[in-house]
């Protein structure tokens, strides 16, 4: 039993590595996507795109009560 | 007045608009293009004959050029939402996590894993199984679609939800009624339809330079048949998905059915405007001609809209002024309630600070009496609850007027290659090769009509655009917009390049 899950183990490894050998076309891609989710997530998402509740507020209650005083501020209630 | 940086809210909008629309680049094409290498390779599977297997795998490299180029381009929309949007993002996000997640699940197990075999199985699998995986790449490519357009259908018309004061939340109570949604699902037929469609005029186009080209014709000429029997069938899936998503509209926006018709004064027996050119100068509730100059079709607009010929479609001048006669509220008397909303919120949130529970049941009991008008009490003026008419306008006789032209190309094409002669007609290949880039417009257009229209709504009647994003200074939006509209230019700039590099050595195993 446990030889023939490493039997299929090893056949979907190789799958992949001979998949990922034989690539041409797909280097390229594979390096555009790389790129892409780095500039994505270590550029943008940690220099310009900080979450603003996340980052300002620590508990679900500071946020909740945050964003009602954001939604009414401009009420009358005196 | 609402104390808003009204210079952020416009360029956070702008920013989420050229990310949506770059992104909707990428997305339909992969959605109809994942089906189009399905049913080639089901005609070699079944065939056996190894020119459709060349075919096949022709498509699937475009396919994944389109994929991977596209693909996590949609993330950076939902990093605007925590950093831009982080009012709406708290507000929604109970709703939004669950199909968003579900989306995640999908995109990850059945794109990924099938994703593998379709590109890596060719000579590894049995044909059976890679065919499988090939359907099942276009089956999970469609249905992540599906969960996005849940949430965009809810911002166009909440339900399933109500509203927490206790944690500013709208919080899931009824999560059939959200996926199930009537504006969800036309939203979901008609653009994976739309996608469907866009693939077809691709291949339409790629072909036709070939047959131009002199290049791979008998290639151009097998996609061309295929294309075009998916193409009218899209086309009509289309026009009834279409349909059915005004008459949604007309029931749960009129204000933008009204928007996309340049409808001021409703009424009954409302004829369409086939074409026409807007007046600019034109304001909701003065007495100047709508248009400088229309062609209209008889009753068709009340038909359209409410699937009977003598229903009153209401126009933009009866939404914001009222219209006693049709039993329409004006947006002013909104205000009203909205405001008192507003204000019961605010009491209710000082009540529970003072540990008032008397007070703030008393509140609360006062709000719920008017919270659907919400929204309202955020506007300054009833006219604020307009959208911009001409570019929803244009956009949407734009998308229907291309949506009309598209079958008639495919049957034009379907007959010829019948015939035997498509290579041939030199006058019909031009046609065919500007087909592609007529789909995007049309495509783009579909989006302009759907999220301009609704403005100024974020979520519709609950909370407009404006209160729906972060107190920053526009200055933080406009640098990262920007650098936005450099990183997608580049991304679609390698996206042409690479696709026309690989056009230009055709399919592989011809060579």
């Amino acid at each position: 039993m446990k030889q023939g899950n490493l039997a299929i183990f090893n056949n979907i490894y190789s799958f992949y590595r001979d998949g990922f050998r034989g690539m041409v076309l797909g280097k390229k891609l594979w390096a555009i996507i790389l790129i892409k989710l780095f500039v994505m997530f270590f550029v943008l998402k940690i220099f310009f795109f900080p979450n603003y509740l996340n980052t300002n507020f620590s508990t679900s209650e500071e946020k909740g009560n945050h964003v009602l005083e954001q939604i009414t501020r401009n009420a009358s209630i005196k | 007045m609402i104390d808003i940086d009204l210079t952020m809210v416009n360029w956070a909008r702008a920013q989420f608009a050229l990310t949506a629309m770059y992104h909707w680049i990428f997305v339909p094409l992969t959605l109809g293009l994942s089906f189009l290498c399905a049913f080639f390779e089901s005609i070699y599977v079944k065939t056996g004959n190894k020119a459709w297997r060349s075919i096949t795998k022709f498509w699937m490299t475009l396919f994944g050029i389109n994929f991977a180029i596209g693909v996590a381009t949609g993330i950076i929309l939902e990093f605007q939402f925590g950093t831009n949007w982080s009012n709406y993002s708290w507000m929604v996000g109970d709703i939004f996590g669950a199909p968003l997640a579900i989306e995640g699940i999908f995109a990850f197990f059945l794109e990924a894993t099938f994703f593998a075999v379709m590109f890596f199985g060719w000579n590894r699998v049995s044909k059976k199984f890679h065919l499988f995986s090939t359907w099942m790449v276009a089956v999970g490519s469609n249905l992540s679609a599906v969960w996005i357009l849940v949430a965009n259908g809810w911002m166009q018309n909440p339900v399933g939800m109500f509203f927490n004061p206790e944690t500013a939340r709208f919080e899931m109570e009824n999560f059939a009624a959200v996926v199930f949604n009537p504006v969800a699902v036309s939203k979901f037929v008609h653009t994976s339809s739309s996608g469907f469609l866009l693939a077809s005029l691709f291949v339409l186009t790629i072909s036709c330079w070939y047959l131009i080209k002199g290049r791979h014709i008998e290639m151009a000429k097998k996609s061309i048949v295929v294309a075009s029997v998916f193409g009218i069938l899209s086309s009509s899936y289309v026009a009834f998905t279409g349909d059915e998503s005004a008459y949604q509209v007309a029931q749960k926006q009129p204000m933008k059915l009204a928007a996309i018709e340049g409808l001021y004064k409703g009424e009954s027996r409302a004829p369409i405007v086939a074409a026409g050119i807007i007046n600019p100068k034109k304001q909701p509730g003065d007495n100047l001609n709508p248009f400088l100059v229309k062609v209209e079709i008889p009753w068709l607009l009340s038909i359209m809209a409410n699937r009977s010929l003598d229903s009153f479609v209401p126009g933009i001048d009866d939404l914001v002024y009222g219209n006693k006669e049709q039993g329409i509220e004006s947006v002013e008397s909104k205000i009203v309630r909205g405001k008192t909303a507003i204000n019961n919120l605010a009491l209710f949130k000082q009540a529970r600070k003072e540990n008032n529970d008397q007070k703030a049941d008393m509140a609360l009991a006062e709000f719920n009496m008017t919270k659907q008008y919400i929204g309202y009490g955020y506007l300054d003026t009833p006219e604020e609850a307009v959208p911009p008419v001409a570019l929803p306008y244009y956009a949407f006789h734009v998308m229907v007027a291309l949506g009309s032209l598209f079958p008639i190309l495919f049957a034009l094409f379907l007959f010829y290659a019948y015939r035997g002669t498509l290579a041939e007609k030199k006058w019909l290949l031009p046609f065919g090769l500007i087909s592609g880039l007529l789909g995007l417009i049309a495509q783009q257009a579909g989006w302009i009509v759907a999220e301009v229209g609704r403005q100024p709504w974020a979520i519709y009647k609950l909370l407009p655009v404006k209160v729906a994003t972060t107190n920053l200074a526009a200055s933080n939006v406009q640098i990262t917009f920007f650098m936005f509209l450099i990183i997608f230019t580049l991304l679609l700039i390698a996206e042409i390049k690479i696709m026309l590099k690989q056009i230009s050595i055709g399919p592989e195993e011809e060579n």
